[in-house]
């Protein structure tokens, strides 16, 4: 097979694996700061079903939530195409270890910071937003930046339930052709550009948020 | 749709078999950790080099390994290294990826321990004259094992959680033999419940064991013969 | 009897195994200055932050304009009391504390106004307004658009005081304000509290090692020694006359220092 051609379906591959990405951030964002957060502040009920969720996802492996979404949900009844079954399976499994970072970095926040929002009489839900919260997110950025990027690599599980991604290409190309060297090479690559690509924004994310930490202006 | 009641019979006649894949899975995470803290210490001495070119190169290679996906490279070596005339079983293909991919984590670890030694060790060791050798093994791997032990024994158990990878290369590990009587029975419940809960209970099991270990090992550090 | 503004009876304050105070009495009138020395660990801070909410009690009650801090009175008697209770409370008070704790994320006067605002619901133009009052009676009208992080301590701390000013309170805590601030930068701060002292009629109890800076300001001071109140008075008297031996050997061992 031409090379050619073996790069433009290795692309198609690329898409696909961006798409899952694009849907997976977003919801591994928000399952760590809302999980984060509950496990923090919530009362006690809700704090526990916190710890739960983020204990088994993170005690379990990966792949094993995707089989267990994509192959027993449907025995509940709730029958979930494979895209969803991928996008959900590692954005929770993401959003899980997302939820440590926010942790620790609402606790990496010095603790005169409460004090001072204490004493000016916030309620408790400026103190947070408006004091805690801001400083901490420029923590966040960098293992944020990580765990990005552990996304993209988790990504490549969804090629197990038939998904056409980027690794799922790579493999039915090598099973056809005897290119294998050359497939792989290109597919590693691929996926260390879209790596770098992403370590490079939150790079620059972390850049703009520390300027407003001492300069610039965060609100 | 079928019914998805939890079937305590099936669970006893599929218990044994994932038990015994279970040991698979252990093999394999044992050697692939020896692997990687090999390979781990190999790339943070080769970054701490005289030679810019090698650290350089060094730097680029781990970032490279750890921003690829594992099961890639599973596949990788799968599929390219008999090319160059080296057939390996499906064992012995995902121990070798999973120590390099957690090697190249494990390197990072090892770095921040040794560059963790104060300056003012490295200058001691100098004044009394050791070599590099003896200055790395009495003074600073002593000191810098224990602060060690909690990253790697997080990266190990990480790694433990990586092992189903292995399925995709027909490694009969626990979740391959799971979805294997899964599709064979069709009821998927038990098996994978089954895998999730033994995943989840030596992962508990390890995380305790490493912080034995590190509360066994001195606070000063010791002193190897 | 005219009730004093603040009232210590019966506190208990513990810290696990270790009692801070134990029947625990204290007061501080309207308009008085009440200066509180002693050695470390023995209680001065905690006083303070049990003020501010920053620390609960186990035991007695603490009255703030005659109502209990942090108790609701019930007709069962007192009840520990809820965040709104602490909320209306806290308008009464203001501290200024030893580390700044200043937002590092705001500008110097968007970390004087942003309570304003937000707490009391005062508009922009009337909390910067109020800001810039503020901002040139602590003599730092041209930092107002820095960051803390560009001050310098005493700069710093004097935005500190121009926070807590902002927020109108009757009583000001002020906690070892220039324990963290190199020796040159100490002056300014206190002239800022002198000033204060001079020209309003504030509540204020500080906690301070600069025992010159007590006894010039304050009309009363207060030697504590674990947990407990050894010796008060006016500050001519016990910094010249002290009673007590355990007050003589404190001031004896601060001025050889």
């Amino acid at each position: 097979m031409p090379f050619g051609e073996i790069v433009s379906i290795l692309l198609e591959g690329t898409w696909v694996t961006l798409k899952i990405v694009a849907f997976a951030l977003p919801l591994a964002a928000i399952m760590a700061f809302t999980f984060g957060l509950l496990r923090m502040y919530a009362p006690k009920p809700i704090k526990y079903v916190s710890v739960a969720y983020i204990e088994f996802f993170r005690g379990t492996s990966a792949l094993i939530q995707l089989y267990w979404i994509y192959f027993v949900l449907p025995f509940f009844g709730v029958s979930i195409d494979a895209m969803t079954a991928g996008v959900l399976a590692i954005g929770l499994n993401i959003g899980a270890y997302g939820t440590e970072v926010v942790r620790g970095a609402m606790q990496s926040v010095p603790k005169g910071q409460y004090e001072a929002s204490v004493a000016l009489n916030f309620t408790s839900s400026q103190r947070l937003w408006r004091i805690l919260m801001p400083q901490a997110l420029v923590n966040m950025i960098p293992p944020f930046g990580n765990l990005a990027i552990e996304l993209v690599k988790a990504t490549s599980l969804v090629s197990l339930i038939t998904i056409a991604d980027l690794t799922y290409r790579a493999k039915s190309l090598a099973d056809m052709t005897l290119q294998v060297t050359e497939i792989f090479a290109v597919v590693l690559v691929l996926y260390f550009v879209i790596a770098q690509v992403l370590a490079f924004s939150f790079k620059g994310i972390e850049k703009r948020l520390s300027r407003g930490l001492g300069r610039g202006g965060l609100d | 749709m079928i019914s998805f009641d939890w079937e305590w019979a099936f669970v006893l006649e599929i218990l044994p078999m994932i038990l015994s894949a279970a040991k698979v899975t252990l093999l394999a995470t044992l050697l692939g950790s020896i692997l990687a803290i090999l390979v781990g210490l190999s790339f943070a001495l080769l970054r701490r080099s005289k030679l810019v070119l090698l650290r350089v190169v060094t730097y680029w290679v781990v970032e490279f390994v750890r921003s690829t996906p594992l099961l890639v490279q599973i596949f990788f070596l799968y599929y390219v290294l008999p090319e160059f005339g080296i057939s390996m079983s499906p064992l012995l293909t995902g121990v070798l990826a999973l120590g390099l991919h957690y090697g190249a984590y494990l390197s990072e670890v090892f770095r921040s321990g040794i560059d963790g030694i104060e300056k003012g060790q490295w200058e001691a060791a100098r004044a009394l004259n050791l070599t590099t050798y003896d200055t790395y093994k009495d003074i600073v791997l002593p000191q810098a094992i224990r602060p060690m032990i909690p990253a790697t024994g997080n990266y190990i158990i990480a790694m433990f959680k990586e092992t189903p990878q292995l399925s995709a290369i027909t490694l009969l590990e626990m979740l391959q033999v799971a979805k294997i009587i899964g599709s064979e029975n069709f009821r998927y419940l038990e098996p994978f419940t089954l895998v999730g809960i033994l995943y989840l209970v030596f992962s508990l099991v390890a995380a305790y064991g490493i912080h034995c270990i590190e509360r066994r090992f001195p606070k000063e550090g010791f002193t190897l013969r | 009897m005219k009730q004093p503004l603040i009232e210590f009876k019966n506190v208990e304050k513990r810290f696990g195994d270790t009692v801070i105070f134990r029947d625990f009495n204290f007061s501080v009138e309207e308009g008085e200055i009440v200066s509180i020395i002693g050695p470390s660990g023995s209680g001065k801070s905690t006083l303070l932050r049990i003020l501010m909410t920053l620390e609960g009690i186990e035991g007695g009650v603490v009255r703030v304009a005659g109502k209990p801090l942090w108790h609701k009175e019930t007709d069962k008697g007192l009840v520990l009391a809820d965040e709104k209770h602490l909320h209306e409370m806290r308008n009464h008070l203001g501290m200024v504390f030893q580390h700044f704790n200043l937002f590092p994320h705001m500008t110097v006067k968007r970390n004087i106004t942003e309570a304003p605002m937000r707490v009391q619901g005062k508009t922009e133009i009337e909390a910067n307004k109020i800001a810039d009052e503020l901002l040139e009676l602590v003599g730092l009208s041209d930092k107002a658009d820095m960051y803390p992080n560009s001050l310098s301590g005493g700069q710093k701390q004097r935005v500190g005081i121009a926070r807590a000013l902002a927020m109108q309170p009757a009583i000001l805590l002020l906690d070892e304000i220039t324990s963290a601030l190199d020796p040159e930068l100490v002056e300014e701060v206190l002239d800022v509290i002198r000033n204060l002292a001079l020209k309003h009629s504030f509540t204020m109890l500080l906690v301070t090692h600069e025992m010159y800076f007590a006894r010039e300001i304050s009309d009363r001071v207060c030697f504590f020694d674990q947990g407990a109140i050894v010796e008060e008075g006016e500050p001519e008297r016990l910094f010249i006359h002290p009673n007590e031996e355990r007050t003589k050997a404190f001031l004896k061992a601060y001025m050889s220092q």
